[in-house]
């Protein structure tokens, strides 16, 4: 691990050099913290693939054991458990991821996302607990059956309305999100407020007779989730760096620019609303999985628009951003259960003074994220940095 | 793997019977919901005409119409039972209320456009930013009732009783029926006269139409979007008051929401942008909605119903019945 570091370390000298003497004639145009900030992205760009894994693996590693190291300060007022409180962070952050989506990828907004979230735990629930009259099947199958299932969902509501301005999808998927619960409330089948108890957990070695993924053990749910939090993130991060991505991004710069340049946007939307939706599906089951309880309390539209605004607050396109964002949203009303009963109030008026003040979020997408293949974002720098070292030679030469 | 149970009585029945017996009275009854849908709807039309802009914060603009008119009658010593009064003291107080409302909801709305909106106008914010400064603002007024007046709803007030008037078909239509469906489409009138005869009404149809060019032609676009809101406020106030005549315990912090969709639906129906086309599509949707509640047998089908309609009408025709034409035509 150490070795990766040290052997990314090596080429970053050089071009570092460079990025000090372009930043030395910027220097009156920028202030201090933002070149700090740039020579720390150069950096990163400078660093290999594998020196890149090599710095980001320690955090990961951090991250995945933070309910084992319970850090003092940090951790959860005594009524809250941590572990759980972490497991709710890391489901927040999935979700964020795949609102991440539709909202800052494809610049479509989603107001309906817990529409998905709770077709994915009705899923889990419908083919694992006991109360269900359906076929059972293990819990882990249901995982990939809540996505498939949600993208259905996704595609039937958005051929409709993605056709459309985006206003329209807003307020469908508002509506959306509210007529699942309605329907969980009066389809006999779905059993309302009863709801189904004993939701399937994935197998796991027993304990004095407890399973490893009992409801009240967070670690081993938090494991997990983390585990298909960073899964999502490596094949997100293909998606957008493939044709794909770069489509959603077309779109959500100008939709019209886009269709004219031969961008299907109406395809491409489609996709990102079905990838947004199949990741809700899942952060869904796995919900339904860790509480092993669902009925259709849990599911109003409000928490919706907390998971808008975890998007917005990290700063929506950013996917580091979005899961801190996610892990916010969720953190702050446990850590500081003083507040807890206002923060619906708190994150609504966060939605409009960060539109207002601070639309990029905490984390902004970064200005060439356009440029997506490495070497060719290494190359356009370089040409960049080129032209503009000519004038001042010229002017040197002048004088 | 994937097998449904076949007692579909499980997931949706149908009950026809109980639809052709009551026909006549659930038509009655949607069309006095319809004409409280039209109301709302204009407001979400003439925004959405003027700055192109859901503006989902328009529900709460409506409840708390609904608030100050439960205050107010509630002052006026209105209560769960109703008062006998001479009938000229009664109007005399629903016009109070009906003014507290309409105050109500347009202060709200001219404040939501002077806090919210209007900042993110200066900072030319993108098409994404208004609508979730609207979610944002929507929220924050909810949960500022939430933290007032607490999650249960504001006691009953029952103005007076609803006399049956005359019967149509074997079924009896009330006075109180009558009131709103009249007094909704007198005020639509008056609104749409409004926007096509005055000054101010040709201002905010030239704004709809071109923004820069009205602006060039000489007219104040901050003035009439302000006055937009302002107008949309009003309307909301008075359907707040009908509101709450028909619904007398349905006052709580989050009723304006699914409200708000259903005249943003009733608004799309009709034609976004299209005074009249409200009108339309808040009756048919109050039709439609009390209908499908009959059908399917629980009130909260009227919402499913509700919605349904909406993508529907997306779907097959996303201008609207009458088509929109505050502006251009815009789909």
């Amino acid at each position: 691990m150490s070795d990766n570091v040290s052997a990314g370390g090596g080429p970053t000298e050089p071009i570092l050099g460079v990025e000090g003497a372009q930043e030395h004639e910027d220097e009156q145009a920028e202030s201090a913290r933002r070149t700090r900030f740039s020579a720390l992205g150069a950096w990163w760009e400078s660093l290999p693939r594998v020196g890149q894994w090599g710095v980001i693996l320690p955090f990961v590693l951090l991250v995945f054991f933070l309910p084992v190291i319970n850090p003092p300060l940090i951790t959860t007022e005594p009524g809250n458990d941590w572990p759980l409180a972490c497991f709710d962070m890391a489901r927040f952050a999935l979700v964020a991821l795949g609102l991440n989506v539709v909202v800052g990828q494809a610049g479509l907004l989603d107001l309906g996302y817990v529409g998905f979230f709770a077709v994915g735990s009705y899923v889990a629930a419908l083919w694992t607990s006991p109360d269900s009259s359906l076929v059972h099947i293990p819990y882990l199958w249901t995982l990939p059956l809540a996505m498939i299932v949600t993208v259905v969902f996704g595609v039937v509501l958005g051929i409709p309305t993605l056709r459309l301005r985006g206003d329209y999808l807003a307020i469908v998927t508002l509506g959306f999100g509210e007529i699942i619960r309605l329907l969980a409330t009066i389809i006999p089948a779905m059993r309302g407020q009863v709801g189904f108890q004993g939701v399937g957990h994935p197998p796991g070695p027993a304990q004095h007779g407890v399973p490893l993924f009992a409801n009240n053990h967070g670690t081993p749910w938090y494991m997990l989730t983390v585990g298909v939090i960073i899964l999502v993130t490596i094949l997100l991060g293909n998606v957008e760096r493939s044709r794909v991505g770069r489509a959603w991004i077309a779109i959500r710069e100008d939709e019209d620019a886009a269709e004219i340049m031969g961008v299907p946007t109406f395809k491409f939307k489609i996709w990102a609303f079905a990838t947004g939706a199949a990741i809700g599906g899942l952060s869904g089951a796995l919900f339904a999985g860790q509480v092993g309880f669902v009925n259709n309390q849990k599911f109003d539209v409000v928490t919706s628009v907390l998971f808008l605004c975890a998007v917005i607050l990290g700063g929506s396109g950013n996917k580091l951003g979005v899961i801190i964002g996610g892990a916010l949203v969720s953190y702050i009303p446990n850590r500081f259960t003083s507040i807890a009963d206002y923060k619906y109030l708190i994150f609504g008026v966060a939605l409009v003074l960060l539109m207002i003040f601070r639309s990029q979020g905490l984390i902004g997408a970064r200005a060439h994220l356009l440029l997506f293949a490495r070497t060719a974002r290494m190359r356009t720098l370089e040409l960049l940095r080129n032209r503009r070292r000519e004038p001042v030679t010229t002017e040197e030469a002048a004088s | 793997m994937i097998y449904l149970p076949l007692d579909t009585s499980q997931w949706i029945s149908l009950d026809w019977s109980s639809l052709a017996q009551n026909f006549w009275s659930v038509t009655f009854d949607g069309l006095t919901f319809g004409a409280i849908y039209a109301l709302v709807a204009l407001g979400y039309t003439l925004v959405y005409g003027v700055l192109n802009l859901i503006n989902f914060a328009h529900s709460e603009v409506f409840i708390s119409g609904a608030y100050a008119c439960v205050f107010m009658l509630t002052a006026l010593g209105f209560g769960p039972s109703p008062l006998s009064m001479p009938a000229i003291e009664l109007v005399g107080c629903l016009v109070a209320a009906c003014v507290a409302a309409m105050a109500a909801s347009a202060a709200v709305a001219f404040a939501l456009e002077r806090v919210a909106y209007k900042p993110l106008r200066a900072r030319n914010g993108s098409r994404l930013a208004f609508l979730i400064t609207a979610i944002g603002a929507s929220f924050t007024i909810q949960y500022l009732i939430y933290l007032w007046r607490g999650a249960t709803a504001e006691p009953a007030v029952i103005m007076f009783i609803p006399q049956p008037v005359f019967t149509v078909f074997g079924s009896t239509i009330d006075s109180q029926q009558i009131l709103i469906v009249v007094a909704a489409v007198v005020m639509m009138v008056v609104v749409d006269q409004f926007i096509r005869r005055t000054r101010l009404g040709r201002g905010i149809r030239a704004v709809a139409q071109d923004p820069d060019t009205a602006t060039l032609m000489g007219i104040d676009r901050e003035r009439i979007i302000v006055s937009t809101f302002a107008i949309g406020g009003l309307l909301a106030g008075a359907a707040a008051l009908f509101y709450v005549m028909k619904v007398p315990s349905g006052v709580i912090y989050n009723g304006g929401f699914i409200l708000g969709i259903k005249a943003f639906t009733a608004a799309v129906l009709g034609g976004i942008g299209n005074i009249r086309g409200a009108l339309v599509g808040g009756l048919l949707l109050g039709l439609i909605g009390n209908y499908g509640q009959i059908l399917l047998g629980d009130s909260q089908w009227t919402d499913v119903v509700s919605f349904v309609v909406l993508v529907l009408i997306l779907m097959v025709r996303p201008t609207g019945l009458l088509g929109s034409d505050l502006g251009k035509a815009r789909a």
